[in-house]
């Protein structure tokens, strides 16, 4: 199974398997890595599972679609990096992946 | 669990179950005023999820009951328009000449730039200054609450702790703080509730509100750059010229998006914990459970019964055909009930396994901005009673706010027996 990175805003690292076809932020809530909320469940609808994407990783994560880069533009401290970590899907190709946590969840 | 008396209760379930299904009408304010809303949204909810009533007091309107299917309008602003021109976020369509835009009543991209312009006031670092003054307010406020003797909950502490907290993020003058709770009340106040009897009367008063906010306003566009809502917008491109109309809109949101709904939440946590005694007995075994009992209360409570929207275009939601100019409500009040998304969901719980997971601060572009300010506050604030009182006992019925929008409770007696 593909294994992710998540790095803490305090820098504390994490790294989980997950299973392919579900998404990044269902591999930290699956296996409680602390720093991303989700509050809407996955529906692109709350802006709480915010990440930075690790810059040798952002080809292979993809582009946003239209309703990911509204809501993304409300989080704070938004980076061109800036991903909604529920609309990423977990694929062997994303083995490795590293992504980093922003200050707090909004 | 419902705090009507028993024969008002199942008077109302009856009525629920027998009324023919498109005579049903969940606009009447009194069915929360009394408390007996719920078997009004568990039928519709079974029968009609996506219902229409042809007659209200408001207009013709559609509801939308399940979780889901609210979930799809919130987060479709391009079909379901906010726009206080097509009559804005409430049922009550306010009269053409009083529509006054704000950035929650409003349609990208305008609301995109003024809901930035904002949104810094509750960003973390922001939060963490925050949590100081609240934490000290709050002492106090239940450091003075009287021992052994009856008062009002709501007065005394919900509205005093969210009156302050409002006061610091306009950095409004401290003593005149009690203007900005009048003037959220006369904002949102039914005609029929005798608080205001006219939508000249309310907007003349608002008027007031108009011409204090904009001598502070003007003081601050210019000079050293300071923290708070009205410098934020003085000083933004999109927000520095408003007319007075959008002015208005604009500080009435943040009056009453900050203040209603967090008053709100600390009543109703109360009575949720009297309530649901076994509830109160595990938190205060495990007060770390503070931590998901705040997204609870906020869900439990459901501050704001409502939002609404307006389609700009004919639409099949889940097999209703919306046509446009068609008002939408979606009740945030029934999805927080709907057994599909949450299990046993009229219960009070504090420790649920995803207690984030409700609609009391909807979802997509609009969700509230002021969600983690709220729960800062709510957490705090337990935080500070568990260490004081043992116990604090609702003594007699609780009086109910007379609107199908604000969700709110005015009055509930309680008593505190002890300190620790
Ligand atoms: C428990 C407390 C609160 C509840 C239940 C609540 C509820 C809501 C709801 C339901 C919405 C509209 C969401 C939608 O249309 O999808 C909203 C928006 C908003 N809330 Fe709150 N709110 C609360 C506290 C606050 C606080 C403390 C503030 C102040 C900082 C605030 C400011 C706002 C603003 C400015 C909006 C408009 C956002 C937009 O249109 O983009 N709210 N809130
Ligand atoms: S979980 Fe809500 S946007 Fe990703």
């Amino acid at each position: 199974m593909p294994k992710i990175t998540f790095i803490e805003y305090n820098g504390t690292a994490h790294t989980v398997e997950v299973e392919e076809g579900l998404s990044v932020m269902e591999a930290a809530v699956n296996n409680g890595v602390p720093g991303i909320d989700a509050d809407c469940g996955g529906a692109c609808a709350c802006a709480t599972c915010h990440v930075y994407v690790d810059a040798a990783w952002e080809a292979k994560t993809g582009e946003k679609n239209e309703s990911e880069a509204a809501m993304i533009s409300f989080a704070n401290g938004v980076e061109p990096n800036s991903r909604l970590s529920c609309q990423i899907k977990v694929t062997a190709e994303l083995d490795g992946l590293v992504v980093r946590m922003p200050a707090g969840q909004h | 669990m419902n705090d009507a008396p028993i024969d008002l209760f199942a008077e109302a379930a009856e009525a629920a179950r027998t009324t023919p299904i498109d005579k049903i009408d969940v606009s009447q304010p009194s069915i929360y005023q009394n408390d007996t809303w719920r078997p009004w949204f568990a039928r519709l909810r079974e029968d009609a999820p996506i219902h229409y009533c042809a007659e209200s007091r408001f207009g013709a309107f559609w509801s939308v009951t399940r979780y889901k299917d609210i979930m799809a309008v919130d987060t479709n602003h391009k079909v379901f328009s906010s726009d206080s021109q097509l009559g804005g976020i409430t049922i009550r369509d306010a009269p053409m000449s009083f529509r006054r835009p704000s950035f929650i009543s409003m349609d990208p991209p305008l609301h995109d730039d003024q809901r930035r312009a904002v949104s810094p006031i509750v960003a973390p670092t922001n939060l963490v200054n925050l949590e100081k003054l609240i934490r000290e307010r709050s002492q106090k406020i239940l450091d003075s609450l009287p021992i052994n003797e009856e008062f009002n909950w709501v007065e005394k502490v919900s509205v005093e702790l969210t009156t302050q907290m409002l006061a610091t993020l306009f950095d409004f003058p401290f003593e005149d703080r009690h203007l900005l709770t009048y003037w959220s009340d006369i904002a949102t106040a039914d005609l029929l509730s005798g608080k205001v009897s006219s939508e000249e009367e309310r907007n003349e008063i608002l008027q007031q509100c108009v011409k204090y906010m904009r001598a502070l306003f003007k003081q601050r566009e210019n000079g050293p750059p300071r923290f708070d809502l009205l410098s934020m917008m003085a000083r933004d491109p999109s927000t520095r010229d408003m007319d007075d109309k959008m002015f208005l809109g604009n500080c009435i949101l943040l009056i009453v998006g900050g203040n209603d709904t967090t008053r709100n939440s600390i009543s109703g946590g109360l009575l949720a914990l009297n309530q649901y005694r076994d509830q109160y007995d595990k938190l205060r075994a495990n007060p770390a459970l503070i931590e998901t009992m705040v997204p609870e209360i906020v869900r439990w409570q459901t501050p704001l019964a409502h939002m609404r929207r307006t389609a700009v275009e004919d639409f099949n939601l889940n097999g209703a055909a919306i046509k446009k100019g068609d008002k939408v409500v979606m009740w945030y009040i029934s999805g927080n009930r709907d057994e599909e998304m949450i299990e046993n969901a009229d219960d009070f719980i504090i420790d649920r396994a995803r207690p984030r997971q409700h609609l009391s601060f909807g979802f997509g572009i609009h969700r509230c901005v002021g969600n983690r300010l709220a729960e800062m506050q709510l957490k705090i604030l337990w935080e500070e009673i568990l260490a004081r009182f043992p116990e604090i006992n609702v003594t007699g019925p609780v009086k109910r706010v007379f609107s199908n929008f604000v969700h709110g409770i005015e009055e509930i007696p309680v008593i505190i027996p002890r300190r620790h």
